[in-house]
């Protein structure tokens, strides 16, 4: 049996691994992927106070940061019975949209966008931002990073430091906005609905308008029947801060929607011994394996999951977009996992217009920035919409607010089992009689790329994922077949 | 790419992005110190095979900024591999200086990180008791897993480091501060932390009392409403400012939060926790152990505030009888 | 009992006097009770405490004047403060409280320095020789 490994040495967690095997005729026999690292959040946050969770926890990833102050801060809410003042869920609210602006603009520029602006099968060296920028313009290039820049800045007045932030109490949040600063902010949020106008115009130009690539979204190969997972507010729509979280089948059908506090009764989690990523699923519907279909128990998160659990976006311009984009791809709910670069573009203008409105909010610059009328903590859940799904936050405390039990279950992890099914499938109509070439070779990593699973690390901007193929003979020689740069 | 310009590494070891991240928040300075630096290596940008490191001749990259830290055998082996290759390896951020938040775990088990993460938590659906193990068949098929430690070690536990660039991560002033140190040739003396030789305190603009005024116990942040003009350990608020190093430019304390110490501790002192414990205790009142208790009893997690970023690198962990690679 | 060493901190004022007395006196106490004379109590940074662990102390001993006594007025008052917060963080790192003391032995009292000295010396003996984290090289598996 022949092995390819595609390690890209990329963060997730860590590093995250794709091993594709061979059989002697050169056909898939299986692909794994593999996340080798533990770092074990969960164990050594005990003993440590609860309020220190929001700070200790975005080292989890210094790519989502944000996103896990949130959630834990959320969870520190839930954890001393406080419910944050107006001042403080808009602030929170400003800064979790400004973020996922700003991480969905560089998945679409730096990493994903490359595969359908320049093309999934263009040479290697030209599959990332600087093809990209070769494609849009210099111009455009620089408007690109000077926006990022812009947005990011939101998040460091609000949130003290720009990579970890610091901002997050029970019931609030540590700093007020003051007036000026909310001018500096409505200023940027106006241009950053420009900006996402600006993005969906070349997703339409370049991938809409091409007939081979609206094939490749809406063809088999990247077409996975799946539960669906996401936030939703009172009234069905999208919700990337608060709210309910609902379930639907791969028809559309609801399966359960669910108060944060609850998520336990609906999510379990599976463990294998070949990886060191667990496999959550539905508890309702058991764990069946890596397979698709209404019966498993397999769900996905992400951007598309969330569109489909919705009845739709709460903002303008990106309602009119949604609409758009299932009158494209037909119905209620797509399977079609490359839609989640729509998707993701969809999200970025809510985000965009979310941050006028909320920049607009007379409670913005409210002075009570914090209530603190807490309760005896005991225990608390906090779930947020990261960039790349749910993110689910759990802490159980002893009376002083000192943790007792911790469980997260992160974007990522809800997205396993739906990446190493897409893989597998992938590479097995790709992979044909032992003919591998780069090309192919990104389509398959391509399935993976669509969940960004926390790999989308600015610091692609100078090339491409690195991949490292090779063949291993059954002797266990290795022969080096394919590189890319 | 030009020859006589200086050849540059990147890589990360056990870490979280963060440290990446903020050399990308340098924006229109990336691309200065793009132009002048030669970049032969960053494994996320570029495709990277240790061949392609093996084959640079000894001391050919002329710096080497490593992130993360030690925690498998493959970060322990690129570690040693940069050492010979580069003429100066810098500890890029808290993690591969003092062992960074993930280091934290040093203060539990292996053994109970498995059982939190595989056995005992409240989603967990595992009958069968099934552990990730480093070899496995699945399907038919091998497949490996490298090996997890039980410790998490700082660069410098590993290998001979020249320099430390400290934060969590770095501020993108004291990465431009760094690099214009080294492309200058104005290095400070081997071994040194590249940054302000001031406490943070001394930069910090909040009101502080000659004399400390003394505290019967201390808050937590949440605990009080924090007046934005005082110093926190006058408002009875641990703050790691006097024992750490500035020049973040009091980011937290700017976001109305106290400083938890990622820019590690200043020179000449041995150990961050311990020189800590000093100045917190100046801020205790009474004379009798009894009243100091009590007061002592509101520091919950003493080990997780003075050494938040440096179990690792604490007295209590470091090895001097380690086997150093020079 | 095993072996142990017990790194002894005493104040030039009081307790170093009391130390002398005790060898006047021929009061025995066991060899691997090692003396380091400090000015003050207060002068004894909790980095020497964490330097001995690390150096090879099994246990840490700090004698001072009594309270009220001390030749600085308040080091001894200090010492305490910081011995006190030491406490519990080394209890974290699994270093039991046995072998970490702060007492008070004055110029006078031969009897006493020994008296706590060999307390001590016998608790840290029962515990054995302190043992700190294993370095990385030994993980290493490939
Ligand atoms: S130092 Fe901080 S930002 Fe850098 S890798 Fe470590 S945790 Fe992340
Ligand atoms: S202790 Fe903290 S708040 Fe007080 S002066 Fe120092 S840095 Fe500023
Ligand atoms: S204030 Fe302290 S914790 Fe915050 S960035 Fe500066 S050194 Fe790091
Ligand atoms: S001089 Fe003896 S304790 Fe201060």
């Amino acid at each position: 049996m022949r092995t390819i490994v595609i390690d890209p040495i990329t963060r997730l967690e860590g590093h995250g691994k794709i091993s594709i095997f061979l059989n002697d005729a050169g056909n898939v026999e299986k692909a794994l992927f593999q996340v080798p690292e533990l770092r074990g959040f969960e164990a050594f946050t005990l003993g440590r106070p609860a309020v220190d969770m929001p700070q200790i926890t975005s080292r989890i990833c210094g790519v989502c940061p944000t996103t896990h102050h949130m959630a834990s801060t959320k969870a520190l809410d839930d954890l001393y019975g406080v419910e944050p003042t107006p001042a403080a869920k808009a602030i929170r609210e400003l800064v979790n949209s400004a973020f996922i602006c700003e991480d969905h603009t560089l998945h679409f520029y730096i990493l994903a966008g490359a595969d359908f602006v320049v093309g999934p099968d263009a040479p290697a060296a030209l599959r990332n931002i600087l093809g990209v920028i070769s494609k849009v313009g210099a111009e455009n290039g620089a408007y690109v990073i000077e926006m990022r820049k812009k947005i990011r800045k939101i998040i460091e007045m609000c949130a003290g430091k720009p990579v970890h932030p610091v901002f997050g109490l029970p019931g609030g949040v540590s700093k007020r906005v003051t007036e000026e600063m909310r001018k500096e902010f409505q200023q940027i949020s106006k241009e950053a609905v420009e900006f996402a106008k600006f993005t969906l115009k070349i997703f339409h130009d370049a991938v809409l308008g091409n007939k081979d690539y609206v094939s490749l979204i809406t063809g088999d190969v990247y077409y996975h029947e799946t539960n669906h997972m996401g936030m939703i507010d009172a009234n069905g729509k999208v919700n990337l801060y608060d709210g309910n979280v609902r379930v639907v089948d791969p028809t559309g059908q609801e399966v359960v929607t669910y108060a944060p506090r609850d998520y336990h009764k609906i999510i379990g989690e599976h463990v294998e011994d070949w990886t060191y990523i667990k496999f959550p699923f539905l508890r309702e519907k058991g764990w069946q394996g890596f397979v698709d279909g209404k019966d498993s128990g397999v769900y996905r998160v992400a951007p598309l999951a969330r569109l489909n659990v919705s009845t739709g976006m709460a903002t303008p311009r990106a309602q009119a977009e949604y609409e758009k984009m299932y009158a494209t791809l037909g119905g209620q709910v797509s399977n079609h996992t490359l839609a989640n670069h729509w998707a993701r573009l969809i999200e970025l203008m809510y985000c965009a217009e979310r941050m006028v409105e909320l920049s607009d909010a007379p409670e913005l610059t409210f002075d009570e920035t914090r209530n603190m009328n807490f309760q005896t903590p005991a225990e608390g859940v906090g779930i947020v919409e990261a960039p790349r799904g749910t993110l689910i936050h759990h802490y159980q405390t002893d009376e002083k607010g000192m943790m007792t039990g911790c469980n997260l279950i992160v974007a990522t992890v809800s997205n396993a089992a739906i990446i190493c099914m897409g893989i597998e499938k992938a590479a097995k109509k790709l992979i044909r009689d032992g003919n591998v070439d780069d090309g192919l070779l990104n389509m398959v990593e391509m399935t993976f790329r669509s969940y960004d699973p926390c790999l989308s690390c600015a610091t692609h901007a100078l090339g491409q994922t690195p991949l490292k193929v090779e063949f291993v003979e059954p002797s266990g020689e290795i022969r080096h077949i394919v590189t890319r740069r | 790419m030009s020859d006589n310009k200086p050849k540059v590494a990147f890589y990360w070891c056990a870490s979280c992005g963060g440290c990446e991240e903020a050399v990308v928040d340098l924006n229109e300075g990336l691309l200065d110190v793009a132009a002048a630096v030669d970049i032969v290596l960053w494994p996320v940008a570029l495709d990277f095979k240790y061949s392609d490191v093996e084959a640079l001749r000894d001391g050919d990259i002329a710096v080497a900024f490593v992130n993360g830290a030690i925690r498998t055998d493959e970060q322990a082996h690129i570690a040693r591999l940069l050492r010979r290759k580069a003429g100066l390896i810098v500890a890029f951020g808290s993690c591969a200086h003092t062992g960074g938040i993930p280091g934290l775990a040093n203060l539990t088990t292996k053994e109970k990180i498995f059982e939190t993460s595989y056995l005992k938590s409240p989603t967990v659906d595992n009958p069968e008791k099934t552990i990730p193990v480093t070899k496995t068949t699945v399907d038919g098929v091998d497949a490996t897993l490298p090996g997890f430690w039980t410790q998490v070690h700082t660069l410098d536990q590993l290998i001979d480091v020249d320099y430390y660039l400290p934060g969590c991560p770095p501020m993108p002033n004291s990465i431009v501060d760094a690099v214009t140190a080294i492309l200058e040739g104005k290095l400070p003396p081997k071994g040194a932390v590249i940054g302000s030789k001031k406490a943070l305190c001394d930069t910090c603009t909040r009101t502080k009392p000659v004399k400390p005024t003394l505290h019967e116990r201390f808050y937590l942040p949440h605990e009080i409403d924090v007046d934005p003009e005082v110093c926190f350990l006058e408002q009875g608020v641990i703050c790691c400012g006097p024992a750490t190093r500035g020049g973040c430019g009091e980011k937290c304390i700017q976001g109305n939060m106290p400083c938890t110490g990622c820019y590690g501790t200043l020179d000449g002192v041995t150990d961050q926790g311990a020189k800590l414990v000093s100045a917190i205790a100046a801020y205790i009142d009474g004379d009798s152990a009894i009243e100091v208790k009590k007061a002592v009893a509101t520091i919950l997690d003493p080990a997780g505030t003075f050494y938040r970023y440096g179990v690792p690198a604490s007295q209590l962990f470091k090895k001097e009888a380690m086997e150093v690679t020079k | 009992m095993a072996e142990v060493k017990l790194l002894t901190f005493v104040c030039n004022w009081c307790s170093y006097g009391g130390a002398d007395q005790a060898g006047g006196l021929k009061i025995e106490y066991p060899s691997g009770v090692r003396l380091v004379k400090v000015m003050c109590s207060g002068r004894v940074d909790p980095q020497l405490i964490l330097q001995g662990f690390r150096k090879g102390a099994d246990g840490v001993l700090v004698l001072g004047c009594h309270p009220g006594d001390c030749h600085y007025k308040s080091g001894n008052y200090s010492a305490q403060k910081r011995m006190l917060l030491l406490e519990p963080l080394l209890a974290q790192f699994g270093i039991e409280s046995d072998r970490f003391q702060l007492n008070w032995v004055s110029a006078g009292e031969g009897e006493r320095f020994g008296k706590v000295v060999n307390e001590m010396y016998n608790k840290v003996a029962a515990l054995g020789p302190l043992k700190l984290t294993d370095s990385a090289v030994k993980e290493e598996t490939a």
